[in-house]
C-alpha cells in the first residue's frame, strides 16, 4: 500500500469535517474520490500534503502513513512530503510567469540551477504531460496565453517537475471544456504508470471512466469503498447506490 | 406612462454625465491656470546658472542649487528608509501575522490612522527624537527620518492593497509545490504586487518630496549658502527656499518662487515617470 489511512479526524474550528476514516490507497493506480458537495472529499486530500496547515484553527488526529512513515508528525518535513505528494487545483493556477518558467519553479526554488539539468527536465515534465507537442517552440511566452486545458497540463507538468509519487487532482477537469476533460483522462491513464493517483470529482461519469478503486464520502465518512466496477454495479450500502443512481446530490 | 419614465431616466442619465464631465473641466481648468501662472512669472528667470547657483540676497543672483540637492538627498534618503520599512511590515502584516488577534487588529487600525496624521505632529515628533533625542541635531539625515515616518503609513496600508490583490490560487499553487512561505513570498507574491506597491509608494514618496512644515519645525534652515556632501550636514528643500522666497517683500524674489516652483515640478514628474515606466516594465513581465 503507497498510503494508509489510520482513523484519522479532521476539525475546522468545531466542524467535525473527517469522521474516523481509514483508507487504503494502492501504488500506480487511479483512486477517485466521489460524494455530495461538503462532504469532505476535498478536505481528504488536503490532508494527504497538509494544505490544510494554511488555514487556521484546524485540528487532525490519526496518523497517515505515506511509504509507511507517518505524514502527520513533526518530523516529517512539509518541503520532503510536498516534494512526494503533488497537487493540482481545481481551477487551473499557472504562475503569471513563462512556460518555461512555471515548469522550473518548483525545482528551483528546491535548489536546482545547472541550466542544462532544467532545460531537460521542462521538455520531459511537458511531455509527460501531454503538452510538449503544442508548446515547444513558444516556451518563453507567458503561461497565461494558453488555453484552459492546456493550463491545466501545464500545471500538471509544474507537479511533476519536482517528481513527485503521488499527484492529489482536486476536481481537474471541473473547469474545462469536454474536449480537454478528455485529454487530460488520457493523461492519468499514461500518468498512472509512474504515479499513484488521488482524484476528487464530483462527476460520476469520470470516476467510472478513468479509476480503478473509488471511495464514496457522505458528512465526513468514507461509506464504503472498492474496486470502480464493484461500487457502481454492484454497491453494498444503500446510500452509495442511492447517490449512484442519482437519487442525491 | 412608460415613456414618459424612459424619458425621465435618459435626462437623469444626460443630467449626471454633465455634471460629472463639468466637475473634471473645473479641476483641469484650475489646473491649467495654475501652471499658466506659475510658467509666465517662472519660465523667464530658468536658466542655467539658476539650477547651478546658490541663493542669495540678489534675487539676480539667487539660484536654487543647494535647496534642490538638499531635495535630492532627502528624498533619496527617505525612499531608503520608508520602502523596506513600509513593504516589510505590509508583508509581516499580511502574510506572517494572525489576522484575527487583537493584537494585528489593534495594529492596523493604529496605522490607518496614522496615515491622517496631520505633518506637522510628524516634525514635533523628529524634532524630540531624531534632533534631539538621538542627536542627529538639524541633518538631512533627521529630515529623511522624520519624513519617512510621515510616509510609512501610506506605503503599509497600499502595500496591503497591493498583497491582499494576489490570488490565494497562486499561493496554494507555490505551497503545493513544497516551497517554503519566504520563497513563495519571493517568487509568486511580491512580482505579482510589486506594480500596486509601487504605484503607492511613488504617491507617498510624491507627498514627501511637496511637504515644508515637518522640516520647519525640525529645524531645515532657510538659507544654505554651501551643497550639502554628507546626511549630517545641515540642509534646506525646494519647498522650503520657495516659501521662503515668497514671504519676501521684494517682487523678484516672488518671479523667482515661481521658476523654483518649476524646477520643483520638473523633479518630481521625472521621479513619477522612472516610476511609472518600472511599473510597467514589471506589468508586462507579468502578463
Amino acid at each position: 500500500m503507497k498510503i494508509i489511512y489510520n482513523n484519522v479526524d479532521f476539525y475546522y474550528g468545531n466542524n467535525h469535517a473527517l469522521k474516523s476514516v481509514n483508507l487504503n490507497i494502492e501504488e500506480n493506480k487511479i483512486t477517485a474520490l466521489i460524494g455530495p458537495s461538503g462532504c469532505g472529499k476535498s478536505t481528504f486530500i488536503r490532508t494527504l500534503n497538509r494544505m490544510y496547515e494554511h488555514i487556521p484553527k484546524t485540528k487532525i488526529t490519526g496518523e497517515i502513513l505515506l511509504d509507511n512513515e507517518n505524514i502527520l508528525t513533526d518530523a516529517y518535513d512539509l518541503a520532503e512530503l510536498r516534494k512526494k505528494v503533488g497537487m493540482v487545483f481545481q481551477k487551473p493556477n499557472p504562475f503569471p510567469k513563462s512556460i518555461y518558467d512555471n515548469v522550473i519553479y518548483g525545482p528551483k526554488k528546491h535548489g536546482l540551477k545547472n541550466k542544462d539539468a532544467l532545460d531537460s527536465l521542462v521538455e520531459k515534465s511537458l511531455r509527460k504531460s501531454a503538452l510538449w507537442n503544442e508548446v515547444k517552440d513558444k516556451l518563453n511566452k507567458s503561461a497565461l496565453e494558453l488555453s484552459g486545458g492546456q493550463q491545466q497540463r501545464l500545471c500538471i507538468a509544474r507537479c511533476l517537475a519536482v517528481e513527485p509519487e503521488v499527484l492529489l487532482m482536486d476536481e481537474p477537469t471541473s473547469a474545462l471544456d469536454p474536449q480537454s476533460t478528455l485529454k487530460i483522462e488520457e493523461l492519468f491513464q499514461t500518468l498512472k504508470e509512474s504515479y499513484s493517483l488521488v482524484i476528487v470529482t464530483h462527476s460520476m461519469q469520470q470516476a467510472a471512466r478513468v479509476s480503478d478503486q473509488t471511495a464514496f464520502f457522505l458528512n465526513g465518512e468514507i461509506i464504503e469503498t472498492g474496486t470502480t466496477d464493484d461500487i457502481f454495479t454492484n454497491p453494498k450500502d444503500q446510500r452509495t447506490n442511492d447517490y449512484i443512481t442519482g437519487r442525491f446530490s | 406612462m412608460n415613456k414618459k419614465l424612459i424619458r425621465r431616466r435618459r435626462l437623469k442619465n444626460a443630467l449626471f454625465q454633465g455634471v460629472l464631465i463639468s466637475i473634471i473641466v473645473f479641476s483641469i481648468i484650475m489646473l491649467l491656470l495654475l501652471l499658466y501662472q506659475v510658467f509666465k512669472v517662472g519660465f523667464s528667470h530658468l536658466s542655467l546658472s539658476f539650477i547651478t547657483s546658490m541663493p542669495s540676497r540678489f534675487a539676480d543672483r539667487a539660484g536654487i542649487a543647494s535647496a534642490l540637492a538638499g531635495s535630492i538627498w532627502t528624498i533619496s534618503l527617505t525612499i531608503l528608509f520608508a520602502i523596506p520599512l513600509g513593504v516589510g511590515t505590509a508583508l509581516y502584516l499580511e502574510e506572517y501575522a494572525n489576522k484575527q488577534s487583537w493584537w494585528t487588529k489593534i495594529l492596523e487600525l493604529n496605522i490607518s490612522n496614522l496615515a491622517g496624521v496631520p505633518a506637522i505632529v510628524y516634525g514635533m515628533l523628529g524634532l524630540a527624537v531624531f534632533v534631539r533625542f538621538l542627536n542627529f541635531q538639524r541633518s538631512i539625515l533627521s529630515g529623511a527620518l522624520t519624513l519617512a515616518l510621515l510616509i510609512l503609513p501610506v506605503i503599509i496600508v497600499s502595500s496591503q492593497e497591493a498583497l491582499k490583490s494576489v490570488p490565494s490560487t497562486l499561493k496554494e499553487g507555490s505551497y503545493a509545490l513544497g516551497v517554503s512561505k519566504w520563497q513563495t513570498i519571493t517568487g509568486v507574491i511580491l512580482p505579482f504586487s510589486i506594480p500596486g506597491i509601487l504605484t503607492g509608494s511613488i504617491l507617498a514618496v510624491s507627498r514627501a518630496m511637496g511637504e515644508a512644515a515637518p522640516l520647519i519645525m525640525i529645524g531645515a534652515a532657510g538659507y544654505i549658502g554651501f551643497m550639502p556632501k554628507s546626511p549630517l550636514d545641515s540642509f534646506t528643500v525646494l519647498p522650503i527656499q520657495i516659501f521662503n522666497w515668497t514671504s519676501r517683500p521684494q517682487a523678484e524674489f516672488q518671479d523667482i518662487a515661481a521658476a523654483g516652483i518649476i524646477v520643483l515640478l520638473v523633479l518630481l514628474l521625472s521621479m513619477n515617470a522612472i516610476a511609472i515606466v518600472l511599473r510597467n516594465k514589471y506589468q508586462n513581465r507579468m502578463d
